[in-house]
């Protein structure tokens, strides 16, 4: 909202330069976004918060000026009457739905002339975004920017027959066309002010069309009413109009202002539109709103801000906002004035204390607390591990939780797949971001097509974060997932030498993972997933239970993502994972005599997997075995079709003696017959 | 004899200072000194020698071979050191060229950033809470004084799964979950991290951003404590000598509420295009717990008193990475990340 100053000085003295005003208001807690200065003037913008809707009227933010200053208020003169009766021969006015509307006044001026408004007033109305229509109108807007007190001006001739006014819900399906001409069908709990048959204004948020000021019009209806914050929220809302009334209504606006504002634009309607008041006012108040009390109390100002104020200080911030006080001994009963809804609590009042005697004031130091644990769950110890474990090779993304649901037929998910039962978004951005991810594939499969169409080589990522999955009648349960993908090779090099991102590869890095993370027994199942390709695929699982999947991705998938070469993925429950470390063992002791290798090469049915012949050689079932390696590994060449070469690496060792040939030689041969009679393996 | 002698030992030292492969020099040593070499055969013919002239051209003898010996030594170290430096020479690498690639990983920068504010709080005895990211509107918004219609609810504009689940638009709602798991134990002292989504997306907005949220509730926490707080936290993350500034502001959840600015950390407070040429930016949020969020929580605010604070991980990460443009963060370009 732009703020002339001006216009401000019209209700209070300042010797400020309008950025010392500025600032000065910004440190009070009305924050001044910036200053434009112009030739005779310079118009602040004020950047409100929404518990100080007040200071949309000017008069409001005259009162922290004078709050700041110390300077006096001053408040426009407004010498109109409030006595007579004439007027209730003009218009009968009643509230049936006073808990939508506890206050209607209003005036009837007779005899305008419909006119431009003179210069100054459209320049503060323009100052202030408000386009400028005619005298009439522009009085009610200059009036609500100075009082904060929305008004609306009807052609008395044309708001029907029977001359009265009643304020009520409308009926349902009832419609109006408000002034910027549009058509509304309304809803039973919008509150309307009717003719006694049909609504001239949807209260409190825009007048009627069929009754508007125009210029043509002679008398005017001037209503000065209090309508309930929530109400015209919803109901502003609901038709999507949000008008200068209605933003300020839905923040609360001072039902005990009504009358002087009606007095103030009948007057300025005297002045400007050659008008005459009827004499009398009508002010329908059934239950008027009393200012509550407050108690202030000395010790708690000053234990909650660390300070230490003397009541007649708190009683001075008081007095400077001008809220009545009366002090009994260290408590003050602070009378919060109602044009101040915000003003609830003790608590409240503090924040004034605060503010007025400086945030910057206020002292800083560390707080004695007894003492905590504070630190580090094991669980979040465990996920820093895995991070800082992935991102020695690959680098970690962030992928928005909401996915396009199209992903799923993107990765392939077969139509009743369970990953596909998804928490929706009600109120999406885009359909793109409408439905939470149950994978965190889509976000990579995307993060490598992106850097790919950028010509980013050699590409690995990695995201930790959570998995939605519905659940009946709760929150959706959120599941930590961790999901890498790699594509491509290393950076070319002049050693040539290349290390191609494939199955095997991230299989490395898992394997470090498991390995750092204390995960053993980690087994690799090749399985079948949708989205992976059927052949290179591995559900990975740890003593019975399974961790997630590590696969190539199908190339259909990448297609559909435009990934033109191989891509390599894994995704594993984070959780699962945690609950599967072991606690560290204890140290082994290293032996100090030497180990023997024993090679051996083998060619078996191209079938059987490379655990199971691992299996298999550990049968022979001696402590002296220590370790076996797959150092070879071929196909084609003289090899009979259906089968491969294997060769195998063992080591033996002993914890307390130097091996001897004659112990090592039928262990290698006992190994040599498991893999003959279990594998139909031949020595080669 | 003893000329034969000093013949025989001249000749050789000419040899061996002239041999320059060590299979010359062994050769020579070979034909002088070996079992059939000439010296060793002159000391066989000395039988026919009277015993003291025996005596006497042995010792000669001796010297002459010791003295070859040492030569002999001394030459073979020559070559070798020789053949050393040659094969060194030849071995020169051109170290300019780059080493093999390594496949290198990196974190994010928003977690850089979360684990350095995270490590901070830590050192100041906080733990780390977690909650949902989808959350009843009851913990989002009602526990903490934002009931339905509340204009507040403007300021945060929510993506909603059911009129009473939404995406969390903060990280406050594990304040008031804290608290119930906690009450009545003091002090409550906890930051939480996480995602959190509003309805909005531009160059300054993301529908999806990082906070990191503190809160500390005991006997007698003042104002001046989170003063104290937030100005040690603004130095480790800033520098020892940034300036801050306290505003009045207005959150549903606090009260009194505040803002805090701190010096421009690009122009060092004199005004430039990062702070808008006021040398402040805008970095958190804060204030007293609002007594009725206390009571939520279960306690008595009449008793106890806190502080809570939030502040967005991509802001402080813009700012100290000089970061101009939100988006990337969630773009994931390689080389972006490689940068951190
Ligand atoms: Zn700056």
């Amino acid at each position: 909202m732009g703020v002339s100053i001006n216009w401000l000085r019209k209700y209070v003295d300042f010797d400020l330069t309008s950025a010392d005003l500025a600032h000065k208001l910004t440190m009070a807690g009305i924050a001044v976004e910036g200053v434009e200065e112009k030739d005779d003037d310079s118009i602040m913008e004020l950047d409100l918060t929404p518990n100080r809707g007040d200071c949309l009227g000017m008069i409001n933010l005259a009162r922290e000026v004078a709050a700041i200053t110390g300077n006096k208020l001053q408040i426009p003169h407004n010498d109109l009457s409030n006595e007579g009766t004439e007027v209730n021969d003009y218009i009968k006015i009643n509230i049936q739905d006073t808990d939508l509307c506890p206050r209607y006044s209003a005036r009837v001026i007779k005899n305008v002339v419909i006119k431009p408004s003179p210069d100054w007033m459209q320049q503060a109305l323009i100052n202030s975004g408000i386009r400028p229509i005619n005298n009439v109108v522009d009085i009610t807007n200059y009036v609500m920017l100075e009082t904060n007190q929305p008004l609306h001006a009807f052609d008395y001739d044309l708001i029907g027959e029977d001359k009265q006014i009643l304020v009520r819900r409308a009926a349902s399906g009832e419609k109006i066309v408000t002034i910027d001409e549009a058509l509304h069908e309304l809803e039973a709990d919008m509150l309307v002010i009717t003719n006694g048959y049909k609504p001239v204004a949807l209260a409190g948020v825009m007048g009627g069309h069929d009754s508007e000021i125009n210029e043509k019009t002679t008398t005017v209806l001037l209503e000065s009413a209090n309508f309930n914050p929530v109400n015209i929220r919803r109901t502003s809302r609901k038709v999507n109009l949000r008008s200068d009334s209605s933003m300020r209504f839905e923040k609360g606006v001072d039902p005990n202002g009504t009358v002087m504002a009606l007095n103030r634009a009948a007057q300025l309607m005297v002045d400007l539109a050659d008008g005459e008041v009827v004499p009398g006012i009508i002010d329908v108040y059934p239950a008027p709103i009393k200012p509550a009390t407050i108690k202030l109390r000395t010790q708690k100002v000053n234990r909650l801000l660390d300070t230490s104020l003397s009541t007649e200080d708190i009683q001075g911030y008081m007095q400077k906002l001008s809220f009545p006080v009366t002090r009994k001994g260290d408590v003050l009963l602070v009378e919060t004035p109602t044009y101040r809804p915000d003003l609830q609590l003790e608590v409240d009042l503090i924040e004034e204390v605060a503010r007025l005697y400086g945030y910057n004031n206020i002292p800083d130091y560390l707080p004695l607390t007894s003492a905590t644990g504070g630190g580090l769950t094991a669980y979040q110890i465990f996920r820093d591990k895995l991070r800082s474990n992935l991102a020695q090779n690959m680098y970690e993304v962030i992928n928005y939780s909401f996915i396009n649901p199209d992903a799923f037929d993107r990765i392939m998910l077969p139509d009743d797949h369970i990953l596909r039962q998804v928490v929706k978004v009600a109120n999406p951005l885009s359909e793109e971001q409408s439905v939470m991810r149950t994978t965190l594939l889509p976000g990579l499969l995307s993060t490598i097509s992106r850097n790919a169409a950028r010509r980013n080589y050699n590409l690995s990522f990695f995201e930790l974060g959570a998995i939605f999955i519905p659940s009946q009648g709760n929150l959706p349960q959120e599941k930590l997932k961790v999901g890498g993908i790699v594509a491509g090779s290393n950076d070319i090099n002049w050693q040539k030498v290349r290390t191609e991102m494939d199955y095997f590869y991230l299989k490395g890095i898992l394997t470090g993972l498991f390995t750092g993370l204390g995960i053993k027994d980690v087994v690799y199942q090749a399985g079948s997933i949708p989205g992976y390709h059927p052949g290179r695929t591995a559900i990975i699982s740890c003593r019975g239970q399974e961790l997630g999947v590590l696969g190539e991705i199908h190339p259909l998938v990448g297609e559909n993502y435009d990934i033109k070469v191989r891509a390599c993925a894994f995704e594993l429950d984070v959780e699962t994972m945690f609950n599967l470390v072991t606690p560290n063992a204890l140290m082994e002791s290293i032996t100090r005599y030497p180990s023997m290798e024993r090679d051996i090469a083998v060619v078996l049915p191209e079938e059987v997997e490379a655990s199971q012949a691992i299996a298999v050689i550990k049968q022979i079932n001696s402590p002296l075995l220590r370790g076996v390696e797959i150092f070879d590994l071929f196909t084609g060449g003289n090899l009979q079709a259906g089968f491969k070469s294997m060769a195998f690496r063992l080591t033996f060792q002993s914890g307390d003696r130097t091996l001897k040939e004659e112990e090592i030689n039928p262990l290698t041969e006992r190994v040599i017959q498991l893999l003959e009679s279990d594998l139909q393996a031949r020595l080669r | 004899m003893l000329e034969k002698l000093n013949e025989i030992e001249k000749k050789a030292l000419e040899a061996m200072a002239q041999a320059k492969e060590l299979q010359e020099l062994n050769e020579l040593k070979v034909k002088i000194l070996g079992r059939k070499g000439e010296i060793t055969l002159m000391l066989r013919g000395l039988k026919d020698l009277s015993p003291q002239e025996r005596s006497e051209f042995g010792q000669a003898a001796n010297q002459v071979k010791d003295r070859i010996e040492k030569l002999v030594a001394q030459r073979i170290n020559e070559i070798k050191a020789r053949d050393l430096n040659q094969r060194l020479e030849h071995e020169r690498l051109d170290v300019t060229l780059p080493g093999l690639p390594i496949n290198r990983g990196g974190k994010h920068p928003l977690t850089l950033i979360n684990e350095e504010i995270r490590d901070i709080f830590l050192s100041m005895g906080f733990a780390v809470a977690e909650g949902p990211e989808i959350e009843k509107d009851y913990y989002n918004f009602e526990a903490l004084n934002v009931p339905k219609d509340h204009p507040a609810r403007d300021m945060q504009d929510s993506f909603y799964i059911t009129d009473e689940v939404l995406l969390r638009t903060h990280t406050s709602p594990v304040q008031v979950r804290t608290m119930e798991a906690m009450c009545p134990h003091l002090p409550v002292k906890i930051i939480v991290p996480g995602k959190v989504y509003r309805k909005d997306d531009d160059a300054t907005h993301s529908p999806m951003f990082q906070q990191v949220e503190g809160l500390l509730i005991d006997k007698n926490i003042t104002f001046a404590n989170l003063k104290g707080v937030l100005m040690l936290f603004a130095q480790k993350i800033f520098n020892e000598d940034v300036k801050v500034r306290y505003r009045p502001s207005f959150f549903p959840f606090t009260e009194p509420s505040v803002e805090m600015d701190i010096s421009c950390v690009s122009c060092k407070g004199k005004g430039c295009r990062v702070c808008s040429h006021t040398g402040w930016l805008e970095i958190l949020g804060a204030g007293m717990v609002h007594p009725r969020v206390l009571q939520y929580g279960g306690y008595d605010p009449e008793e106890v008193t806190g502080f809570a604070f939030g502040m967005g991980i991509e802001r402080i990460a813009m700012l100290k990475y000089g970061i101009n443009d939100l988006r990337l963060f969630f773009d994931n370009d390689k080389r972006f990340l490689q940068q951190f």
